[in-house]
């Protein structure tokens, strides 16, 4: 074997690469303070300066639909697990959220005398304090997936069958929040809007930007959390069991552990999604079970660009803005609207508009400005063989 | 166990009423290198599935440096040093062959150690020289997609030996290989077989040839005969099993 240039790789290639990486991280890093500064500051005020201080509002809430997003984007785009169900980590974390808004003012809950209940269920009592009720609005739903997870993926339950299961569980948890009006008011859910939160009314507009402040830190938390699990080891791991998971096991990986693991990952992303989207949207009730609204936010992240988590965040955007937008305008097209936005992705743009623009959009913009580049395998200037052989031309005989 | 580092007893599979392996006895020394053929059908692939795990025992045992493997896990039959080689490649394929190098070769497998592990030096080092050792060096950073067949081939073999395992178990290395490439391989698994035990199961009776110092026949899931290659090509039962079947087509 020659030793000589495995010395020679061994400082030239990777040393270069982990370099390179750090400027790419660094140079993202402060692409997405950037983003998320101008978010906070700049947006708001230049709506707000347009008449569209509404806007604002609805900005915050669908930028906390996009922390669930990115849990959807960790498991589907890069493990390959198709949840159904991410609607039970959503309202689990918006319910915690708003059983402590409930409580707020020491008295039991309003609508409980409407069901002759006088003594404030057992489970409640723990949501009267506000650490208990952060951690909850995380932990309830990670603990919830996890259950449901290992019992799933320890029996090697994959693919549709999967999502089959998280679906059926998603009606399960709305049946049961539905029908228990004496402990959580069943279908009518939990308002929010009137509590009072830190000795402010949680509708007023100093509370809802702070909130919105919060939906943006949080946004910005989860995407660094998700690009962390991604960049590193584990995420390998999670590709590999995407596109082979009977082989990883022969690598001496054990799926289940990470497939359980970055479940509850992606369901508690959901938890903080859903308690953030309820304080800002005034009201939880079990229709964030619904199961239209858990394949919707599959369809953003289709939309954006499954395997990327910005686009998760952009699909998210680009789908509730069209709906609010359009459902204003034309009340019945919407769905319509929907139908057509989800065949599209499927036939036109599989990896999404991200997806797209990564590959055949670059090819686009670069025959538009004229700056046309052949593409080969694997792009030939950049050809390892080729710049192999140019630099070892000498050597090559003694080779092979 | 007296220097066997595999032995089977009496080892029978059966998926429903079809019997793939049937009572079936097998045993390979320490740093053996043993290949296995048989027609089509014989159980070559459940008997590795059975080692590995991948397919329970009905009856019978499998043991691994004298531990009985039944009640473990694919993935912990793997990190006792079984490795296994799939008849098509299956490398990762949108990982990089570095990338395939390194997560076969971790130590470290659990959740918790993948979350904080960065591949150490010595490490990355055993990876650049295994990419050099499999002609990958190039290559290294392009998806393993990229690559032809009989590279993918030879990473799958790398990902074998970087996850360093005592015994491997190769299952038709050298499928849809070219001449060249079908000899590169053999010289590899000559170069493994010094310290490694090897099973390999093969269809191509050149490379058999080539690599081959015992070989055992497996026939309607069991063995048929076991010996060099000229005593098996020459033994009457071989030649029935082989040819026999071939003039009932011709027929």
């Amino acid at each position: 074997m020659t030793v000589r240039t495995v010395d020679g790789v061994v400082d030239a290639l990777p040393g270069l690469n982990t370099r390179q990486r750090k400027k790419a991280l660094v140079r993202e890093a402060a692409i997405a303070l950037g983003v998320a500064l101008v978010l906070m500051f700049i947006i708001p005020a230049m709506l707000t300066g347009l008449g569209q201080g509404i806007r604002v509002n609805q900005l915050g809430r669908f930028l906390a639909l996009a922390i669930a997003a990115l849990g959807i984007d960790l498991i589907w785009g890069f493990t390959g697990l198709l949840s159904l169900g991410h609607g039970i980590f959503f309202a689990l974390g918006g319910y915690a959220l708003a059983m402590h808004l409930q409580l707020q003012d020491g008295q039991i809950p309003e609508f409980f005398s409407l069901y002759g209940v006088s003594e404030l269920p057992g489970f409640w009592q723990p949501f009267r304090s506000l650490p208990f009720t952060l951690i909850a609005v995380v932990i309830v739903p990670a603990v919830v997936a996890a259950a449901i997870g290992y019992l799933v993926f320890r029996n090697r339950i994959r693919g549709v069958y999967f999502s089959i299961l998280t679906q059926a569980a998603l009606i399960v948890f709305f049946n049961f929040f539905n029908g228990q009006q004496k402990l959580i008011n069943g279908t009518n859910g939990l308002k929010t809007d009137t509590s009072t939160f830190f000795g402010l009314q949680v509708s007023d507009p100093r509370i809802q930007t702070t909130f919105y402040a919060f939906s943006i830190l949080f946004l910005l938390g989860g995407y660094f959390l998700c690009r962390w699990l991604t960049s590193g080891r584990i995420g390998r791991v999670l590709v590999a069991i995407r596109d082979d998971e009977p082989r990883v096991r022969f690598s001496g990986y054990n799926p289940t552990g990470y497939k359980v693991f970055v479940f509850a990952v992606s369901a508690a992303l959901a938890g903080v999604a859903g308690a953030l989207y309820t304080v800002q949207s005034g009201i939880i009730t079990p229709k964030a079970m619904d199961v239209a609204f858990s394949i919707e936010m599959v369809i953003w992240v289709a939309l954006g660009g499954r395997g990327t988590l910005v686009g998760a965040i952009l699909g998210t955007l680009i789908v509730n803005f069209a709906r609010t937008l359009l459902s204003e305008k034309f009340p019945e097209f919407w769905l319509f609207f929907q139908g057509a936005l989800f065949l599209i992705v499927v036939t036109v743009l599989p990896m999404g508009i991200l997806g797209w623009l990564r590959t055949d959009g670059m090819n686009l913009l670069r025959s538009l400005s004229g700056r046309e580049k052949l593409i080969t395998y694997p792009s030939l200037e950049t050809d390892p063989d080729v710049e192999y052989e140019r630099k070892n031309l000498g050597d090559s005989e003694s080779d092979g | 166990m007296n220097g066997k580092i595999l032995e089977i007893q009496n080892l029978t599979v059966r998926f429903g009423g079809f019997t793939a392996i049937n009572n079936l006895n097998f045993s390979l020394e320490q740093g053996e290198l043993r290949v296995v053929i048989g027609p089509n059908g014989a159980g070559k692939t459940t008997f590795m599935d059975a080692i590995t795990g991948k397919t329970k025992p009905t009856e019978g045992q499998v043991f691994f440096k004298g531990k009985n493997l039944r009640p473990y896990a694919e993935y912990e039959i793997s990190r006792m040093g079984i490795g296994r080689k799939f008849q098509t490649p299956r490398v990762y394929q949108k990982l990089t062959p570095r990338e395939n190098l390194e997560l076969s070769g971790a130590r470290k497998k659990n959740v918790w150690e993948s979350l904080t592990a960065s591949s150490s030096t010595a490490e990355r080092r055993t990876v650049v020289g295994l990419l050099e050792t499999i002609g990958l060096a190039v290559k290294a950073d392009i998806p393993a997609e990229l690559l032809s067949h009989g590279e993918k081939q030879r990473l799958e073999i790398g990902m074998l030996v970087a996850q360093s395992p005592d015994l491997l178990l190769v299952d038709e290395p050298v499928a849809g290989l070219t001449d060249e490439e079908t000899e590169k391989v053999g010289d590899l698994l000559l170069t493994l077989a010094e310290s490694h035990s090897i099973m390999v199961i093969e269809h191509d009776m050149e490379f058999v040839r080539q690599i081959a110092r015992q070989v055992t026949v497996l026939h309607q899931g069991s063995v048929l005969c076991e010996g060099t290659m000229d005593e098996v090509q020459n033994n009457p039962k071989v030649i029935e099993v082989y040819l026999g079947s071939e003039e009932a087509h011709a027929a």
